[in-house]
């Protein structure tokens, strides 16, 4: 059962041809068998799991479970789950359990799915290939000595390696979309604001959003159904109808015009990865869609402007790390400055403390203007460049990371390196834009992502393009060696 | 764009974070990487262009002036690192 879709394992639920609780166990005894090397999990929630599936069971029985009743599902570790450890992927927030849950964690709970456990991610979100986490790296389930991307790390892999059947993430500049490209998953980020961000812990609060990650577009949409939403308790969150996303999937592509901005098929990208993102391209055309060169000019500057924005957000966002209210605290503070600097810097990793200097040094006196009121006027461009762009097509289409998964410890001494593998990624984060990858190949064995990148809130549209593509093709159903 | 050792310490200490002194020159030299990479936004002149803060350009939303929180202290309470008699404990601030 475990090979099956989300979509396939809720029709058997609903059919009464296999129960929440055997489901539950089944998927209970994957993770801590076949996915343990993985390090995918940074707490499992078994009893709690298997509690919530006998409800399950009984609302089944009564006839009355929807499309995700009963299905068992992982909360990436950044949604505050009450009475079950929420850590961010921090030793900050080893200690600490949520006194509430985040809207996503309460919305599927009210849509039936059964929570798994929390999986692994980089620090607080920070990071590209899940090596930030202070639980350890996650493996790809593809090769283990390669990373799973980040930071949505250890849901990607929990997904691949069929642990559940399906995930939660959050992208502030590819963290859904780059993993689920790396791990040969179906992964998407919503539009700013479609998706509530409350009781999600902040990393960079305008451009974080959550979204699913999960084997098939037709299993992203059942979930984007729960997940997505107007919440008075998220000031941006946007109040805006919900569609049935599941609804639009098999529309026809003819006349679809789809954009390939030419500074997307760079010399950075790996020649492999290029060939596999054209050829699904040809598919695409195939299906009637019709392709336009566009251009987003200021593309090459996305990530050098989100290395501004994010840290700022971050470096005030994380000012509430205190040691005072909850989380770590050190050993014998002196006074309170000691109270609060040793706090920091004993409870933060590296990674999360160079992102906390860089906002402070670019928003502290005589440096706002150069860095964070310029990067701002740089986000308004490059948002731009999309707007020209989405006059002329419906979706732009091209890689999501420039090479398939590199190998743990590659990229972990230089962090320019490593940021750039969310080139493809991060743009969309600054303008607000949903984007999508989906799996459209292997490069020696390890799996390569197309990103498919939509105007605001056209959500439903990207899951459609997606959905036919995987119906033509079966790059989504492949299972990594080991995990069948 | 290249930070010095005093630098680092001055940022740091803005950001409330103890930083090893061992680590210092490592901080120093990833910093000011990151702050020369960054500088490539100065190739684009942006001169007129309004700066964007928010995806949508939506501008916050009001809500009514109602009380919709109740008191959890207690339950707050229970996951911080020192507490006594409902205070939040904290090295003395004042002689």
């Amino acid at each position: 059962m475990h090979r099956q879709s989300l979509a396939e394992q809720s029709r058997a639920l609903r059919a009464r041809e296999i129960s929440s609780v055997e489901l539950t166990e089944l998927h209970l005894a994957r993770i801590a068998g076949v996915g343990a090397p993985l390090n995918a999990f940074v707490t499992v929630a078994a009893e709690r799991a298997l509690a919530d599936a006998r409800q399950a069971d009984e609302a089944l029985a009564a006839g009355c479970g929807g499309a995700l009743t009963g299905v068992p599902i992982v909360h990436k570790d950044i949604f505050c789950t009450e009475g079950v450890r929420t850590s961010c992927g921090s030793r900050m927030l080893d200690n600490f359990i949520a006194p509430y849950d985040a809207t996503v964690v309460a919305r599927l709970k009210q849509a039936g799915a059964i929570m798994l456990g929390k999986t692994n991610m980089d620090e607080f979100a920070m990071g590209s290939s899940n090596e930030t986490s202070w639980y350890g790296p996650v493996r790809n389930p593809w090769a283990a000595d390669a990373v799973p991307g980040g930071s949505s790390g250890g849901s990607a892999a929990a997904v691949a390696a069929r642990l559940c059947a399906g995930a939660t993430g959050t992208d502030t500049g590819g963290s859904i979309r780059q993993p689920a490209a790396l791990c040969g998953i179906t992964g998407l980020k919503p539009t700013y604001g479609r998706v509530s961000r409350y009781g999600m812990i902040a990393f960079a609060s305008s451009l974080d959003q959550a979204g699913p990650m999960t084997r098939s577009a037709e299993d992203a949409a059942l979930m984007l159904n729960a997940m997505a939403g107007f919440d008075p308790r998220d000031s941006t969150s946007v109040d805006e109808p919900v569609p049935d996303y599941a609804a639009g999937l098999n529309a026809d592509l003819t006349g679809l015009r789809i954009g390939l901005p030419r500074e997307y098929f760079d010399p950075g990208l790996s020649p492999e990865v290029a060939a596999l993102v054209e050829k699904a391209i040809d598919e695409l055309r195939t299906l009637g869609a019709e392709t336009v060169e566009i251009s987003l000019a200021n593309s090459a500057l996305a990530v050098p402007t989100y290395y501004v924005v994010a840290p700022a957000e971050c470096s005030s966002n994380l000012s509430r790390y205190d040691g005072v209210r909850f989380g770590y605290r050190c050993e014998e503070p002196r006074d309170l400055e000691d109270l609060y600097k040793r706090s920091r810097g004993e409870g933060f990793g590296a990674e999360v403390k160079r992102r906390i200097m860089i906002g402070t040094y670019a928003l502290s006196a005589g440096y706002y203007d150069a860095y964070y009121l310029k990067a701002q006027r740089m986000r308004r461009l490059i948002s731009d460049d999309f707007r020209q762009a989405f006059e002329r097509v419906d979706i732009i289409a091209g890689p999501t990371p420039p090479t398939a998964a590199f190998g743990i410890g590659e990229k972990a001494d230089d962090p320019i390196t490593m940021y750039l593998s969310d080139i493809y990624t991060i743009a969309a984060n600054l303008a607000g834009l949903p984007g999508l990858s989906i799996p459209c190949g292997l490069v020696e064995d390890k799996p390569a992502g197309l990103q498919l990148i939509g105007n605001y809130f056209t959500e439903g549209r990207l899951l459609n393009v997606a959905h036919r593509y995987q119906q033509v093709s079966d790059w989504h159903t492949r299972t990594p060696p080991g995990f069948e | 764009m290249s930070l010095s050792r005093s630098d680092v310490e001055g940022i740091a200490h803005l950001a409330r974070l103890a930083i090893d002194e061992a680590d210092i020159p490592v901080y120093a030299g990833h910093l000011s990487d990151i702050l020369e990479f960054v500088a490539r936004m100065n190739e684009v002149d942006t001169e007129g262009v309004s700066p964007m803060a928010h995806p949508l350009d939506a501008s916050q939303r009001l809500r009514p002036d109602e009380v919709t929180e109740h008191d959890q202290r207690e339950h707050f309470q229970a996951i911080a690192p020192a507490v006594e008699a409902g205070l939040y404990l904290v090295p003395k601030v004042i002689e």
